[in-house]
């Protein structure tokens, strides 16, 4: 029965230019996704912890290695994206906001947020030494 | 169900009529959005927490984690975002996997993976604040 139609897959995105809107979005997916395989990092940290010392060290190296800082770094980002732009389709779901200028307005008050909640982290972080630096 | 020759004529349409929807697209919409709710409190505090462990080694970290409102905190935020996590890659599939055995295949993995993590992490907290 059903399947066997090759019906037409919406939306076909390689037919529209890239608004600030429809890249927000697809944003959020992939921050999403991101987050959701960065959780294997915090597994990995609560096992090392349970563990004990040798595998937690093992933990902090990796962060402070390049690649495990840059992973930090992203992972930060993609969580204050996700969650600023998460409450603007909360925002959104209460059917609030969703004329067009609002929907600009409230998504660089996201990329703000975003950039602003980053720097916080990262500045608050930096006084602190004796493992991820 | 129709056998060869006795074929209703009622349409496909008038068949499904009235047995509901046949997953649970509502349920899973409305958890999405109580998970994001949750979600922002609790990831506020692991970055608050994660920032403010006075050093990045075993045992200071051991002392933050093994206090209640700590690994209470921990097994919540972990609860909420594996959760929501699974049920966002849930819908991730669906929209791009349209093969029916690779889309089930992929959605028992997400559920697995998840439950598998998740009971990783609580097992893990669970010892540390337990101080076995
Ligand atoms: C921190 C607070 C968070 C908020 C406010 C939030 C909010 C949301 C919302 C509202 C959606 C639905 C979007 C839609 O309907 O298109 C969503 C989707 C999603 N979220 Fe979150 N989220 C948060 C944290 C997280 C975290 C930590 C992860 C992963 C570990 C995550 C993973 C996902 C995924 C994979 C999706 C599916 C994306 C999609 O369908 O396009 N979220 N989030």
């Amino acid at each position: 029965m059903a399947g066997k139609v090759e019906r037409p897959l919406s939306p076909h995105l390689q037919v529209y230019r890239p608004q600030m809107t429809s890249v927000m979005s697809i944003l959020h997916r992939a921050t999403g996704f991101a987050l959701a395989v960065g959780t294997v990092m915090v597994v990995w940290l609560l096992l090392a912890a349970a563990s004990g010392p040798t595998a937690f060290a093992t933990f902090t190296w990796f962060c402070n290695t390049l690649i495990g800082k840059l992973m930090l770094l992203g992972w930060s980002v993609a969580l204050f994206y996700h969650l600023s732009n998460g409450v603007r389709h909360l925002i959104w779901d209460t059917g609030r906001m969703l004329e067009i200028n609002q929907a600009y307005r409230a998504g660089y008050f996201v990329l703000a947020s975003t950039v602003i909640l980053t720097l916080l982290t990262w500045w608050f972080s930096c006084p602190y030494k004796g493992g991820i630096e | 169900m129709s056998e060869k020759g006795t074929e209703s004529i009622q349409s496909p349409l008038g068949k499904v009529k009235g047995l509901g929807a046949a997953h649970n697209g509502v349920t899973h919409w409305w958890h999405q959005r109580i998970t994001a709710i949750t979600n922002i409190p609790l990831m506020l505090w692991l970055v608050w927490s994660v920032v403010h462990i006075p050093a990045w080694t075993h045992q200071e970290f051991v002392i933050w984690l093994e206090q209640p409102v700590n690994s209470i905190l921990m097994i919540l935020s972990i609860l909420s975002v594996f959760y929501h996590a699974a049920l966002g890659c849930q819908v991730i599939v669906e929209d791009y996997f349209h093969v029916e055995w690779m889309k089930i295949t992929k959605l028992i993995g997400i559920k697995l993976f998840f439950f598998a993590l998740t009971v990783t992490c609580i097992f893990s907290v669970l010892k540390i604040s337990f101080g076995v």
